[in-house]
């Protein structure tokens, strides 16, 4: 078997990819819940009403798709520059710590500022905590080599341990009888409900505004076309006078940034406060989101959006039918190497011999 | 201080260092073996967990300790021959096609456990592997710590050398090298850089599985949900620092182990002032820190991460 | 099996890469006990009939048999074990492993428990007392010179039982009595029963060692002749053709009266070093507006650390490179501003952004200025795209749309695309490093006429080149690159096709005082 390369990408090709991807994984993985002793036809029907079936599955959908966004950005526009941030996860979770330090402790009252200016306040820290988190792993990267995925993957579990410090001491909130979760936001400082009894909040219009605003970045300026280069042709890029370093540095900052914007969703928006098992592996999923929008933002949110109605759809699913709710994680992960394959075979036929 | 020297005086340390080294040994050997022949392979997480998980539910259907372990090789290397493909037959990213499949066999771990326990409050448990015993406790000094040690833990330790022996005294092993250094030089002298590849993946994977094997079948006697942990990504780190041998790859993992088990004795005892988190912390510290001062000094295999296209112009 | 059946017999052997024929209905053979000379210029076909032979490369057409038996095609293993092995131009070594390591590579069987590595050094070392080829079988490959990683090389090949001994350009990175002492070892291979092909460019060697010349000229076999009946200027015809057309050049521009001549490129005295290798030694020259100076040589002495100098991806270790007068160094953009024209040799890898458009890759160099981009920031789409309208039309790039990704066109019309890119900027000075590497006839003499009329409108083209008749086409003064040094650039007239080769092949010994002809 040997690997050639096309001459030319069929239109058909790009639409193709990624519906035969789906193909398959619903294919696999109707085996595994043939496997669990379930109807298949029933489970997906489910899996699909639970996601998208009702008010109820849409707002929660669109609620959980809204920190999928933030982080599947994140890994974008990261790996847009071969900037591989794997550390999504510990930049929520260090975004969120800020949000409730500059928004929550004191009763936020340390900081006599204007709810507006607050607000800003708290977003900005998120951010810039993200992004101060992820600045080591780069800088490592850019002088010394250093590969930045055990780096940036290592600091996960470092913050989580953080968090667990804090919410043990500094940030517990007293009145929780003992559970570890931090002292609640102000409550003015929440991002408000964008539908009545639902948990939808303004971070989604948030995350679809970045989305909007990196892809047009993306397309229309010059820096959107700095990033590609250095990214698919670093020796082209520096060639026509490309500061590489500088991009890449640039795209970790506003990943890490992006990344720590999802923490302050999920703490302003969704929870007001925050707790150690706030994020379900939001970071590490950022990435599926991320290949399977083939790095695109506007496809990140529409692949945001499909994670995470498997996942809402998977719990309501598992209720009925005896099939763990993981099955969610399972179509995630085969859709990520069915579309990897899938784009390759757009781009290199197979020939025998 | 005087804390630090008596846990070294104490044989229950020397215990629990090499409880916990084993897994890292283990899995660091198979990075190793992957790395060294060119691939970077991210699924060790995954293929850790997936390892974890066979290991002890083959044991649960009544394989026997070692039939659980070779189920978990097994395993591993069914994963390993998934990423070998992806990564070297069809050439795609070494680093996403590792994270796929970390979370591939993750997931179906997870969803293979919940398919067999559903509803279950506290995980079924079975019988682990037991120490050396006798008549190993009657050796003088460190009979006690050598009576403790376990069936794996001693193929983990025997593995060192074998893998040493592999690699640089066997043709397999000269051709593995070969392939990681320079893949044109190894097809030119009639070895096939694919297979090559692929089977050090397999290899490699398995060690991996044996690796999550040991968490279920002798350090815990059950399988829990995170049980692995981030020890996946420490072995990429210590593979790093042992700059691919597998002497120092020991080296490594034996000194992270006792890192560990001194700040969980440390901890218990003076350490009450200070935050159990930040001892928690000290690993994923120092394998960044190892992986830092390596950087400028390291001799990568020349071919690492570079796919490898036949007759291509 | 018979005693008259050639070492090597090929028939008809035949390879295209795309667009470009690289063998050509070859038939050859290699009798028992003989020294083979495959000759001819870079690009003439050498390389790919022998990697054919050696199994690297499937033939399109064509057989190649091996003392009487049928070679299956694109299997080294196979090649190996009839008894072929090569000598690559470009050794198949690696670095971190001992050369006792490099040397057993494939020859036990992977089951074996364990490699049998005292027996192995015996018998290399007794190898390489028998053939005067002095190794240390523990040394680190990596810390050997340049002539003992070649013993290496040739050593895997003896090791193997090689009978039949290919050797690709071997002389080309060693010094002169080093090729002297290997000339020694081929005899005394050919004494031992081996039959050898030697792939040079250098006519003095090749009329020492070999007992018949093989010419290869753009893909065809030209000539064989016996050694005895060939002599250097009878073989520089056959390597370059007969009829070299040197189409009539417009006078260069005179600088305007009373305009002191200030040369647009000035190259002084500049070192290039990388560890312990001195890439360039001591080199100067000068290019004027409205000339053409060419630098001649055979890839791999110091070509590419020039070309690194003047693109601005390098700056000296000593010395200074000027454009116009003023220095500059290792920044893009200061080049770019500077009005130089730069065309990479790599055009795929340097040249274009492969994933970018091909109206991008029109205007890459200044993407950041208008009218390409409005404020600073913001991309203006119809500005490029009517810019790239122009130059795809007016250098003749053969496309789809400009939108489509540039990796998706030929080679040929990624380097019109470069050339469009580079000459509607009307550039005061151009490099033109191997710009029609790879291209067909057709293409080649199309971009030629753009640099001729470029420099006749007063451009100053530097042209490296190892292609003799593309220097004798466009060429005002020429100089020679040889093991890093420069010799002066002597107007074309001083120098002829044989002597041109000869310079460059290292067979003429007086260095040129270096004095650049205004």
């Amino acid at each position: 078997m040997r690997l050639e390369r096309r001459d030319v990408v069929p239109r058909e090709a790009l639409v193709l990819a990624p519906l035969t991807a789906v193909a398959v994984t619903l294919a696999v993985c109707a085996l595994l819940v043939a496997w669990a002793g379930a109807p298949v036809g029933r489970t997906y029907a489910l899996l699909f009403e639970g996601a998208f079936g009702s008010r109820f599955a849409l707002t929660e959908t669109l609620t959980r798709a809204t920190p999928l966004m933030f982080t599947g950005m994140a890994t974008a526009v990261a790996f847009r520059a071969r900037f591989f941030n794997i550390g999504a996860e510990g930049q929520l979770y260090l975004g969120a710590l800020a949000a409730v330090a500059v928004g929550g402790l004191h009763d936020g009252s340390g900081f006599d500022l204007p709810v507006p200016l607050h607000f800003a306040l708290m977003i900005l820290a998120g951010m810039a905590a993200g992004g101060a988190l992820v600045l080591g792993p780069a800088l490592l990267k850019i002088r010394l080599g250093v590969d930045e995925v055990v780096t940036t993957l290592l600091l996960n579990f470092i913050v989580l341990l953080l968090v667990s410090l804090m919410l043990d001491g500094p940030m517990k909130d007293p009145g929780a009888m003992g559970w570890p979760q931090s002292v609640g936001l102000k409550p003015e400082l929440e991002f408000t409900r964008l539908i009545d009894k639902s948990r939808v909040h303004s971070g989604l219009l948030v995350a679809i505004g970045l989305a909007a605003l990196t892809w047009a970045v993306q397309r229309f300026t010059i820096w959107g076309f700095e990033w590609r280069s250095v990214g698919t042709s670093p020796s082209a890029a520096r060639f026509i006078g490309i500061p590489v370093n500088s991009v890449v540095l640039r795209a970790a900052l506003i990943s890490g940034a992006f990344a720590g914007l999802a923490g302050v969703s999920e703490v302003a928006g969704r929870a007001g406060y925050l707790t150690l098992d706030m994020s379900p592996g939001y970071g590490y999923a950022g990435i599926v989101i991320a290949m399977l929008a083939a790095l695109n933002p506007l496809g990140v949110v529409l692949a945001s959006i499909f994670i995470a109605g498997m996942l809402v759809g998977a719990d309501g699913m598992t209720r009925e039918v005896p099939v763990p709710s993981y099955i969610a994680d399972v179509i995630v992960a085969v859709a990520l190497i069915s579309m990897l394959v899938a784009t390759m075979l757009t781009r290199y036929r197979i020939r025998r011999g | 201080m005087t804390d630090i020297a008596d846990n070294l005086m104490a044989a229950s340390f020397w215990i629990a260092v090499l409880r916990i080294a084993t897994p890292l040994i283990l899995g660091t050997l198979g990075v190793l073996l992957c790395e060294r022949a060119g691939v970077l392979n991210l699924g060790i997480e995954g293929i850790m967990s997936a390892g974890a998980f066979v290991g002890w539910f083959a044991v649960w259907q009544g394989a026997g300790l070692w039939g659980g372990v070779l189920a978990a090789a097994l395993a591993g290397a069914v994963f390993g021959l998934l990423h070998g493909w992806l990564t070297v037959s069809l050439g795609l990213s070494q680093h996403v096609c590792g994270l796929g499949i970390t979370l591939l066999a993750t997931s179906l771990s997870y969803y293979a456990y919940r398919v067999y326990f559903t509803k279950v409050s506290s995980p079924p448990t079975i019988e682990p592997f037991s120490g050396l015993g006798a008549p190993f406790d009657a050796v003088p000094i460190v009979g006690e710590w050598l009576a403790s040690l376990t069936p794996l833990t001693v193929l983990a330790l025997a593995l060192v050398p074998a893998i040493g022996w592999l690699l640089y005294r066997t043709p397999a092993g000269l051709a593995l090298r070969m392939v990681g250094e320079n893949p044109a030089a190894a097809q030119s002298a009639g070895v096939s850089v694919v297979a090559t590849r692929i089977g050090a993946i397999v290899a490699g994977s398995a060690l991996m599985g044996i690796a999550g094997a040991f968490l279920t079948l002798a350090a815990f006697n059950a399988f829990f949900f995170n049980m692995v942990n981030g020890r996946g990504w420490i072995c990429v780190a210590l593979v790093v620092f042992a700059s691919w041998r597998p002497g120092k790859a020991l080296l490594g993992a034996l000194l992270f182990a006792g890192f560990d088990a001194m700040q969980l004795r440390l901890q218990q005892g003076a350490g009450s002032e200070i935050p159990y988190q930040l001892w928690l912390m000290l690993p994923y510290a120092l394998s960044i820190l190892a992986l830092v001062l390596m950087a400028r000094r390291v001799a990568y295999p020349q071919a690492l991460m570079k796919p490898y296209r036949k007759g291509e112009r | 099996m018979t005693m008259g059946e050639p070492a090597l017999r090929l028939t008809g052997i035949s390879k295209r890469f795309g667009a470009l024929l690289a063998n050509d209905d070859i038939s050859l053979e290699l009798g028992r006990g003989e020294v083979l000379a495959l000759l001819g210029e870079n690009g003439a076909g050498k390389s790919t009939l022998v990697s054919i032979l050696f199994g690297d490369y499937r033939p399109d057409a064509g057989s190649v048999e091996a003392f009487g038996r049928r070679l299956e095609p694109g299997d080294p293993a196979a090649a190996l074990a009839a008894g072929i092995g090569m000598v690559h131009q470009h050794f198949t070594l690696a670095d971190n492993l001992d050369v006792l390591d490099n040397v057993l590579i494939g020859t036990e069987p992977w089951w074996r428990p364990m490699s049998r590595r005292t027996a192995a050094r015996s018998r290399l070392l007794e190898l390489a007392a028998r053939f005067g080829l002095q190794v240390d079988p523990s040394a680190r490959v990596g810390d050997l010179s340049i002539g003992e990683k070649q013993r290496v090389e040739i050593l895997k090949a003896l090791y193997r039982e090689a009978r039949i001994l290919i050797l690709d350009e071997p002389t080309a990175v060693l010094a002169p009595q080093e090729s002297i002492q290997l000339f020694a070892t081929l005899r005394s291979f050919v004494e031992a029963g081996l039959s050898i092909i030697f792939i040079s460019h250098k006519l003095g060697e090749v009329l020492s060692v070999s007992d018949r010349i093989a010419v290869l000229r753009q893909g065809r076999l030209e000539a064989v002749l016996p050694t005895h009946q060939a002599d250097a200027p009878t073989l520089s015809m056959l390597m370059v053709g007969r009829s070299i057309e040197r189409p009539v050049r417009p006078a260069p521009m005179q600088p305007a009266a009373g305009q002191a001549a200030i040369p647009a490129l000035s190259v002084d005295r500049v070192d290039v070093r990388e560890g312990a290798r001195q890439l360039l030694r001591s080199a100067s020259l000068s290019v004027n507006p409205g000339e053409i100076v060419a630098i001649a040589g055979i890839a791999g002495n110091g070509q590419q650390a020039l070309a690194d100098l003047v693109c601005g991806l390098r700056s000296p270790d000593a010395g200074t490179v000027r454009v116009e007068g003023k220095a500059l160094g290792a920044d893009p953009i200061e080049w770019i501003r500077a009005g130089v024209g730069r065309i990479p040799e790599d055009r795929q890898h340097l040249g274009v952004i492969a994933a970018a458009s091909i109206a991008e890759n029109a205007v890459a160099e200044h993407y950041r200025e208008p009218p390409y981009a409005r404020g600073g920031w913001r991309i203006d789409r119809a500005a490029i795209d009517q810019a790239a309208t122009r130059i795809v039309a007016d250098y003749d790039v053969r496309c789809r749309d400009i939108g489509q990704a540039t990796s998706q066109l030929s080679g040929g019309n990624i380097q019109k695309l470069l050339l469009g890119r580079v000459l509607s900027r009307h550039p005061r000075l151009i490099i033109a490093d191997q710009p029609t590497w790879g291209l067909d006839v057709g293409a080649i003499a199309w971009i030629h006429a753009r640099l001729m009329s470029a420099a006749a409108q007063g451009a100053a083209v530097l042209l490296i080149s190892e292609e003799l008749d593309e220097i004798f086409a466009l060429a005002d003064r020429i100089a020679v690159i040889s093991h890093g040094q420069l010799s002066g650039a002597l107007p074309v007239s001083h120098w002829t096709i044989q002597s041109l080769g000869l310079a460059m092949t290292g067979s003429l010994k007086h260095q040129q005082a270096a004095s650049d002809a205004t």
